[in-house]
């Protein structure tokens, strides 16, 4: 029988070593798999490659580990904010490496990742200073730059529910970087609210195909997420 | 000074304005979040966020706030009826692919032949930060910037040649700023209107170019 229900985060992250590269879904907060971020500041691996959309917010998840020291170099499009001192330190100090990605070739080359590609040009950052030091062509009279698919060793995502064969469905704009992020990874770990039987989810709903999910953790909702937010 | 500058709420219903019936528009962070509470009423228009919403609606009470239903300031919004929810490849294959109609963003400085810099001030201390910015001014059919006609130092935005990194080139259609709202034409800037009390000589002056009426 295929289950890919593990027992815990900590079960379903025991075997990531130091110097992985990390996929880490969600966009600011929403579709941060908390419980899977946690999971990993307390397995302890270090040197980690982290590519995520931000560089994380507050002190908890991704920028409780950056704090720790835990990542050697972040890949992201957008890690400035209001709330991201534990990154702008590490940062500053030198103790972390940035790879500057626009947001779309973010998603892109995690795309062409999952979907065999080795690579594609795009207009996106074309005489720019993101472009630099990158093959260039002309396509259709339009500058365009080479971009590499951004493959990894883990995908840690947050869905809505689940089942047994990984088959997932997501939560309004929770879904995010999930979908892509799981065809990209060698091993996809999913965190859901709800694990549901077989055949229960719609099969023309079904957003992620249990093939790019690995692993499956059933982390329910925590009860004060929604009065802390208001 | 003997003008009267628009407001912020002003500007963004001048841009509002000229957003058409049917459509489909994404609205940067910052001050072109403005221009969705005053679009007119009776158009549709279909907001799309970066983030996977398209059919965006306004934002909820405090107490229906839901963490998982943000824009792309990752600010609680709402869903209208026919909305929908994608991932982030395709939420980007809409904006790369050229399927969205306008894009609205705000701007450090835009150049007479409309090249955008929006992402950063070069400055060496400074953290970079690009987001979506890069991939909507080369994908939307039409970018319009909204921003302060002057910097805090009192220098034009509106330039010969940007002097901050570029987030795109010749992309930038139109621009509205507190001052007046102007076209990027192959002729050069044309001002399509004035705030109140400004001549198109002192309009001239303080941008530091030349505009035809």
């Amino acid at each position: 029988m295929i289950d890919k229900l593990q027992p815990s985060p900590a079960a379903a992250l025991a075997d990531v070593p130091d110097g992985a590269t990390v996929m880490i879904g969600g966009f600011g907060e929403a579709g941060l798999p908390q419980e899977l971020v946690s999971a990993l500041l307390d397995q302890g691996a270090r040197e980690l490659t982290v590519v995520n959309n931000n560089a994380g917010n507050g002190d908890r998840g991704l920028a409780a580990l950056i704090a720790a020291g835990r990542v050697r170099k972040i890949i992201c499009s957008f890690p400035r904010q209001a709330d991201s001192h534990h990154f702008d330190r590490a940062y500053r100090a030198g103790q972390i490496e940035l790879e500057l990605v626009p947001q779309g070739n973010l998603a892109e080359r995690i795309r062409a990742a999952g979907a065999g590609i080795g690579a594609f040009y795009t207009p996106t950052s074309f005489g720019t200073e993101l472009a630099h030091g990158k093959e260039q062509r002309q396509i259709g009279g339009r500058g365009h730059v080479l971009e590499y698919a951004l493959h990894a060793d883990y995908a840690l995502i947050q869905a809505e529910r689940g089942d047994r064969w990984g088959n997932l469905v997501y939560r309004k704009t929770a879904r995010n970087f999930g979908p892509v992020m799981a065809t990209a990874a060698r091993i996809t770990v999913a965190a859901v609210r709800e694990v549901v039987a077989l055949g229960a989810l719609d099969p023309e709903a079904v957003v992620t195909p249990g093939i790019f999910v690995q692993r499956l953790v059933c982390c329910p909702r925590p009860a004060a997420t929604t009065e802390a937010r208001s | 000074m003997s003008w009267q500058a628009w407001t912020r709420t002003q500007m963004a219903a001048l841009v509002a304005q000229d957003i058409p019936e049917g459509a489909v528009v994404n609205l940067g962070i910052g001050l072109p979040t403005l221009v969705a509470s005053q679009l007119p009423p009776g158009r549709e228009i279909i907001l799309h966020s970066e983030n996977g919403v398209l059919g965006m609606g306004p934002p909820p009470g405090p107490e229906a706030a839901d963490p998982d239903l943000i824009n792309a300031g990752k600010q609680a919004v709402t869903l209208l009826p026919g909305g929908c929810f994608f991932h982030h490849a395709d939420s980007f294959a809409m904006m790369r692919g050229g399927h969205l109609d306008i894009c609205v963003l705000g701007a450090f400085q835009v150049s007479t032949r409309g090249d955008l810099a929006n992402w950063h001030t070069g400055a060496a201390d400074a953290i970079p930060a690009v987001g979506g910015a890069m991939d909507l001014a080369i994908g939307a059919k039409q970018t319009f910037v909204m921003m302060e006609h002057l910097s805090k130092s009192g220098d034009s935005k509106i330039v010969a040649a940007c002097s901050y990194p570029l987030t795109a080139a010749a992309c930038v259609s139109r621009i509205y700023t507190d001052l007046a709202v102007l076209a990027i034409e192959a002729a050069g800037l044309r001002v399509l209107a004035r705030c109140p009390g400004l001549e198109h000589r002192q309009l001239e002056s303080l941008t530091g170019l030349p505009l035809r009426a």
